[in-house]
């Protein structure tokens, strides 16, 4: 069980070994995609319908419980609804703007998982900047937003995106900051390695209010309550995408959940030692302790009500921040002591 | 593989030229900056040519991240009127003509005058921490300098929005 | 290195192409008909919209952003920093704090003439 996906990998491989070295990478790069693209959207698919159920479950309802065993055909029928519904686009948006903006935000969305460790040598590009790869491609999300916001020429769609920017970029400060720790103890920016530097101790525990940083900031930046304010549905009713129907709806909607599922892989490659775990193969403890992660994010959502925008901007530069820096101090003197300790040197 | 980079790198030139003319030459300068983040997202792909997947990753951080959504607020900071006629031609033409000839001639000569060897050389084994080193070892007046500059960045900025708000009634 | 780039590229590439592909999908299937009339109006809750859209905006956003783009300025300083933590030493810890030290005074500045409050 634990080889398999690497044993398919290098089958693959095998097959092309004689072949020219572009050959190779272009079989090899396609083959890691795929692989990606499969786990995005069954993963997805899954967790549209785990949301519904977890949210029915907390608010003492049933959720959808018609299509297939207990609804778990449901998301399917909504997928293939979408996939034949009229394509709207409003008489006066700024047209090509409002087609490339539901492309656009899936590029970031699907290009982050490049350098997730799926498990043991299940690393699609260990790039040398692992960490920094994901923050700088996750943060071009933002534009996306911005011109589907803009681009609708909607008062709700533009405020929303206005509203969504200021967030994503105040959170991304403390995020980008509470991820330093980790790099601090590892030594490297390679996820692989981050991974490895976890196997007796998970960094959970060396660095808790970092974890507790991530969490909140990776909350806001994939815009899920209690700090979906982006589409409020009371004030702004659905943000950004409020205009968007059919298959560009649900582009957004797939690049949510996709997010979604990539803070929940990276904090779990952070905090929680990544695929380390006993018995079980490695592959399946990241998928076990990636979706403890993103229950817990739910549970969050369906628990706690939507935060005001000027008491959320504020907790962002005057608790978030200041806090983040205090762990990187505390983080740096704990580690020459250590230092000092074991071998003598600062 | 040094023809396919070679490819790489017209296709990428390609790319970054023109959307930089795009940015000057579209009317709606929202779609301008929209044109500025393909330029940005082109030069990080040059960079990763040369080796500098850091510098890269930062070109896409701070100007496509950062700068492109700045530039976009800015425009609708100022906005007045119809936005689809925002980036019109300039009338200083002739002015502007020269300036930018001169400019051009200044970075073709100092190009021209570099002896490229840096380029032979292999890249460093850790090049992040080496930068750090240099950072924070023989460029250290240099780095907390630039930490008083973005300092006083923050305090104009501040500046700038408070006085805002004493001018209104 | 540029392998793995190469890798990067085909993901790029294969991100458009799904979400191109899955528009064409939709477009093959989707019914023929051009929607016209009030499905092409602006969506405001049945109301008619008033004034146009593309208006001025307050500068806190504007301000918002130049403080995240000067903060996003350190990170790049300070993850090569991070990286290099523990073969640095002593006084490049304290050189690093001397820099976060003085940005954290530009925060508490914007923070004392109330530069962050929303309103």
């Amino acid at each position: 069980m634990e080889h398999i996906f690497t044993d398919l990998a290098a089958l693959v491989a095998g097959w092309v070994s004689g072949s020219p070295q572009w050959v190779q990478t272009l079989v090899m790069g396609c083959l890691y995609l795929i692989g990606v693209l499969t786990f995005i959207f069954l993963n997805c698919i899954f967790l549209i319908y785990l949301e519904r159920k977890v949210s029915a479950y907390i608010q003492q309802r049933l959720g959808p419980n018609r299509v297939g065993p207990r609804g778990i055909l449901q998301p399917v029928a909504d997928a293939l609804k979408l996939l034949g519904k009229e394509d709207i686009i409003p008489e006066k948006a700024d047209h090509w703007v409002f087609r490339l903006a539901p492309i656009i935000i899936l590029v970031p969305a699907i290009m982050v998982f490049a350098v997730i460790p799926f498990g043991k040598n299940m690393i699609p590009v260990d790039l040398n900047i692992g960490v920094f790869y994901f923050l700088a491609v996750a943060s071009t999300t933002t534009l996306a937003i911005l011109m589907g916001g803009w681009s609708s020429n909607n008062k709700y769609a533009l405020l929303g995106s206005m509203r969504a920017v200021a967030q994503i970029v105040s959170y991304e400060v403390p995020l980008a900051f509470s991820i330093l720790g980790v790099v601090m103890i590892a030594g490297s920016l390679k996820t692989s390695q981050i991974v490895a530097a976890q196997e007796n101790y998970w960094f959970i525990l060396l660095q808790p209010l970092g974890f507790l940083i991530y969490f909140i900031a990776a909350t806001a930046e994939v815009n899920r309550a209690p700090f979906d304010l982006v589409e409020g549905e009371q004030e702004i009713i659905a943000g950004p995408f409020i205009e968007y129907t059919g298959m560009r709806f649900a582009l957004f909607y797939l690049a949510e959940y996709a997010n979604l599922v990539a803070v929940s892989c990276l904090g779990v490659t952070l905090f929680l030692g990544g695929w380390h775990g006993p018995w079980l193969p490695s592959w399946l403890w990241f998928l076990i302790k990636v979706y403890i992660l993103i229950f817990v994010f739910m549970w969050t959502r369906w628990t706690f009500p939507r935060i005001r925008i000027d008491h959320f901007l504020d907790f962002n530069w005057k608790v978030l921040l200041p806090l983040a820096l205090v762990n990187i101090l505390l983080t740096g003197i704990g580690l020459k002591l250590y230092q000092y300790i074991t071998l003598g040197v600062w | 593989m040094p023809d396919s980079q070679a490819v790489f790198f017209w296709l990428l030139a390609a790319l970054v030229i023109g959307s930089a003319l795009a940015v000057v030459l579209l009317k709606n300068i929202v779609h301008s900056a929209l044109y500025l983040f393909l330029t940005f997202v082109g030069v990080a792909g040059l960079y990763i040519l040369l080796h500098a997947e850091f510098l890269a990753a930062v070109q896409l951080l701070i100007y496509a991240g950062a700068i492109a959504v700045l530039i976009v607020f800015a425009v609708m900071l100022v906005r007045r009127g119809d936005i689809r006629l925002s980036n019109l031609y300039s009338i200083h033409f002739l002015p502007a003509l020269v300036v930018s000839l001169v400019l051009f001639a200044l970075v073709a000569v100092a190009v021209g005058r570099q002896l490229w060897l840096g380029y032979l050389a292999p890249p460093p084994e850790e090049p992040l921490v080496s930068l750090a080193r240099n950072f924070l070892g023989e460029y250290v007046i240099a780095f907390e300098v630039a930490a008083i500059l973005l300092l006083s960045a923050i305090v104009g900025a501040v500046l700038i929005v408070r006085g805002r708000r004493r001018s209104a009634p | 290195m540029l392998q793995q780039y190469a890798i990067i590229g085909i993901f790029l590439l294969g991100a458009v192409g799904t979400a191109v592909g899955s528009i064409v999908v939709n477009w093959l299937v989707r019914p023929k008909p051009e929607p016209k009339g009030d499905k092409r109006a602006t969506y405001e809750c049945g109301l008619e919209t008033i004034g146009p859209t593309w208006v001025q905006f307050k500068a806190r956003y504007f301000l918002y952003a130049l403080v995240f783009l000067l903060f996003d300025v350190e990170t790049i300083f300070l993850y090569p920093w991070a990286v290099g933590f523990q073969e640095l030493g002593f006084l490049a810890f304290v050189e690093m704090m001397i820099f976060i030290g003085i940005l954290a005074l530009g925060l508490w500045y914007a923070w004392k003439e109330e530069g962050l409050k929303w309103l």
